[in-house]
């Protein structure tokens, strides 16, 4: 039996500055998941995803990721776990503007022997990952341009090959899209997870646009997490 | 990981060239101003310190004997008054006294200082390391006796510096001013000028930048003066002078070798008290180190101020990295985000300030070691200044070090301000 990627088991979070609170009774993801969370905005999308990276810890409840207790973890052995099996995408000024768009996707490899390994196990070298994802994301005459000239698709483009690259089991992305047109967001989602699909990681990608949720296995709402004394 | 944050730190920086670059400056003019001050202040006490040596007493008119010092060996200020020749005899014939070397003040040639000596000063005349004085060109001049033709009298031998800067050669006359004021008409000397019989080879001392002749040469040319004016109606011509008595009446000071260093003490004792004239003996090394208990105020302030002037500049490397922290908050998110742990940051901050300092300190030395290398013969010839070598400055390198040292280490607190910032922040930054 396969065993899950991500386990959440009845946690609680609450901010300690605001009365923002969050309660998950349950949430599994499984190898090759395709998970939709959808959520407005200020409804703590990005403070679940934090959360599933072991950035923040909860005050209650139980966090497993790749079958680690996030609990028993160090800062840096965590820091380490997150590097090694996920790869993240946000909204918008992912990439490193002075460097070239190809060094920007080999970032992960030169933080993560395990991602470098996957990357040269299956393309001989991390070089060679890198181009084939550039390539396949329809990027490759781009890799040796700065990563600032590029528009923002093209940027987004270059953070899903970045997230992709060492085929890490699990992607995050949060709110990858919003700052797309509808056919650069088309386009991403489709290439993002076709990749994901090939290469057989998990994605879970927050959003508040339902439009999305169409693409994805599992669905769920952060309104359902949402503990008591919160105003929406 | 190591080297891949080293090569983050050098795009980063090279992509903020406009600011690292000042602040590189910075660090570079700092590190130029401590080597400076110090390499100053090391080279003019070790001219000062060169200038004379071998001399275990120096005797003049009873006078301060920083003031004797000054005028005795670096030609600086005027002896207010001289001491009578039987003095200098005396001192000849004290059986303790090894050699005694005669010098009288007074005269200049083209701003450079006339000495009054005898045979004896090229002869037992020792500065640097116990070296000796040697010519370059030509001979040296003879005391003149009774009986030789003028012409001797006439004699001039010059320091290295003199002849280069005049571009006098052997055979040339030259023409001496009364007084010692710098550029002031003095009434002059010319109608007895002199004739250029040697050259001396350099010394890195006063000596270079100093026209010898003998005592009765001295004489010569004030025997138709008095009281500091030529006598009026009064014109006695070079080739009648030698019908005169020539023997020097006085002179300005003399420079005493001992047989024994021993009784140096005694024999200055005496010399300060129970002498039938009103003298000042000094002893050089002693003097000189009142010199530098009074110029070491100075100084002090001078390295206090570099040393402020550096640790402004340390000061300065932190702050612009703190503003440009805040301006760099997405470079770590993203840092962040690809696997860059807030060690790896607190890392990655803390090399860049050590690269900078690294970087500035090493063009700074560089720039002083040649800077020195390239004005040394230019401050040799203007103020007879060896400048000390870069790697010799132990003052200086300490403080450089010590500012390195401190910009590396204060290049810790932006990096730990980063490493809280992305704790409180998780992945994604707040901008």
């Amino acid at each position: 039996m396969t065993k899950p990627l991500i386990e959440c088991r009845e946690v609680a979070f609450k901010h300690a500055t605001s009365d923002f609170a969050l309660q998950v009774p349950h949430f599994q993801l499984m190898p090759g998941n395709l998970v939709f969370v959808q959520g407005e905005s200020g409804s703590g999308k990005s403070t679940f995803l934090n959360l599933l990276a072991g950035v923040l810890a909860p005050q209650s409840g139980h966090i497993e990721f790749m079958g680690k207790s996030l609990k028993d973890l160090s800062a840096s052995a965590c820091d380490q776990l997150r590097v090694d099996h996920m790869g993240f995408l946000f909204q918008q000024f992912n990439l490193l503007p002075y460097l070239t768009v190809l060094d920007n996707v080999l970032l992960p490899c030169q933080f993560s022997k395990d991602r470098k390994r996957k990357a040269v196990v299956r393309h001989g070298s991390i070089l060679g990952a890198a181009q084939a994802l550039l390539a396949s994301l329809g990027l490759r005459d781009l890799q040796h341009q700065r990563a600032d000239s590029l528009s923002v698709g093209q940027q987004q483009r270059v953070t899903a090959a970045r997230a992709l690259i060492g085929e890490p089991e699990v992607i995050v992305a949060d709110e990858p899209t919003s700052a797309l047109d509808q056919k650069n967001q088309a386009q991403l989602l489709s290439l993002l997870l076709d990749q994901a699909r090939h290469q057989n990681s998990a994605v879970v990608l927050v959003s508040h646009d339902l439009m999305l949720a169409q693409h994805f296995d599992l669905r769920f709402h952060m309104s359902d997490w949402q503990g008591q004394g919160v105003t929406p | 990981m190591i080297a891949t944050l080293f090569k983050l730190a050098a795009k980063s920086a090279l992509n903020r060239r406009g600011s690292v670059l000042l602040l590189l400056l910075s660090v570079v003019t700092s590190t130029v101003l401590l080597l400076g001050i110090d390499m100053a202040r090391q080279s003019v006490r070790s001219s000062f310190s060169n200038a004379v040596s071998g001399v275990d007493l120096i005797v003049g008119a009873q006078n301060s004997p920083v003031a004797l010092l000054m005028y005795s060996v670096f030609r600086m200020g005027e002896a207010a008054q001289n001491m009578p020749i039987e003095a200098f005899h005396a001192l000849q014939e004290n059986p303790q006294v090894a050699h005694a070397i005669p010098i009288s003040l007074g005269d200049t040639y083209q701003g450079f200082s006339v000495v009054g000596t005898s045979e004896s000063y090229f002869k037992y005349f020792q500065y640097g390391e116990k070296q000796s004085l040697s010519l370059l060109e030509g001979r040296v001049f003879q005391d003149y006796k009774p009986g030789m033709p003028p012409m001797v009298l006439f004699d001039a031998v010059l320091g290295a510096e003199v002849a280069a800067r005049l571009g006098h050669k052997l055979g040339d006359a030259i023409a001496l001013s009364h007084g010692t004021a710098l550029g002031s008409a003095g009434a002059s000397h010319a109608d007895k000028p002199f004739r250029v019989v040697g050259v001396l080879a350099p010394t890195g001392t006063p000596v270079d930048r100093s026209v010898h002749i003998s005592l009765q040469g001295i004489e010569a040319i004030h025997i138709d003066w008095q009281a500091g004016v030529p006598m009026a109606g009064m014109r006695i011509p070079a080739e009648f002078v030698s019908k005169f008595d020539l023997q020097p009446k006085s002179v300005t000071a003399v420079l005493v070798s001992l047989k024994s260093r021993a009784g140096v003490f005694r024999v200055q004792r005496a010399l300060q008290n129970d002498s039938d004239f009103a003298l000042t003996a000094l002893l050089p090394g002693v003097a000189l180190s009142t010199l530098w208990q009074t110029v070491g105020m100075v100084e002090q302030v001078l390295l206090l101020v570099a040393g402020l002037v550096a640790l402004v500049s340390a000061l300065g490397l932190i702050s612009v990295m703190l503003v440009a922290l805040g301006q760099r908050r997405r470079e770590m998110a993203v840092l962040r985000s690809i696997g860059a742990g807030p060690k790896a940051l607190l890392l990655l901050l803390c090399l860049e300030s050590t690269l900078v300092m690294a970087l500035g300190v090493t063009a700074g030395f560089g720039l002083s070691a040649m800077f020195a290398e390239l004005m040394t013969p230019l401050f040799q010839s203007r103020f007879g200044l060896a400048l000390v070598p870069v790697w010799q400055l132990k003052t200086g390198l300490m403080a450089v070090g010590a500012f390195a040292f401190l910009g590396g280490a204060l290049g810790v607190v932006p990096g730990i301000l980063a490493y809280r910032q992305q704790l409180r922040d998780g992945l994604t930054p707040r901008v």
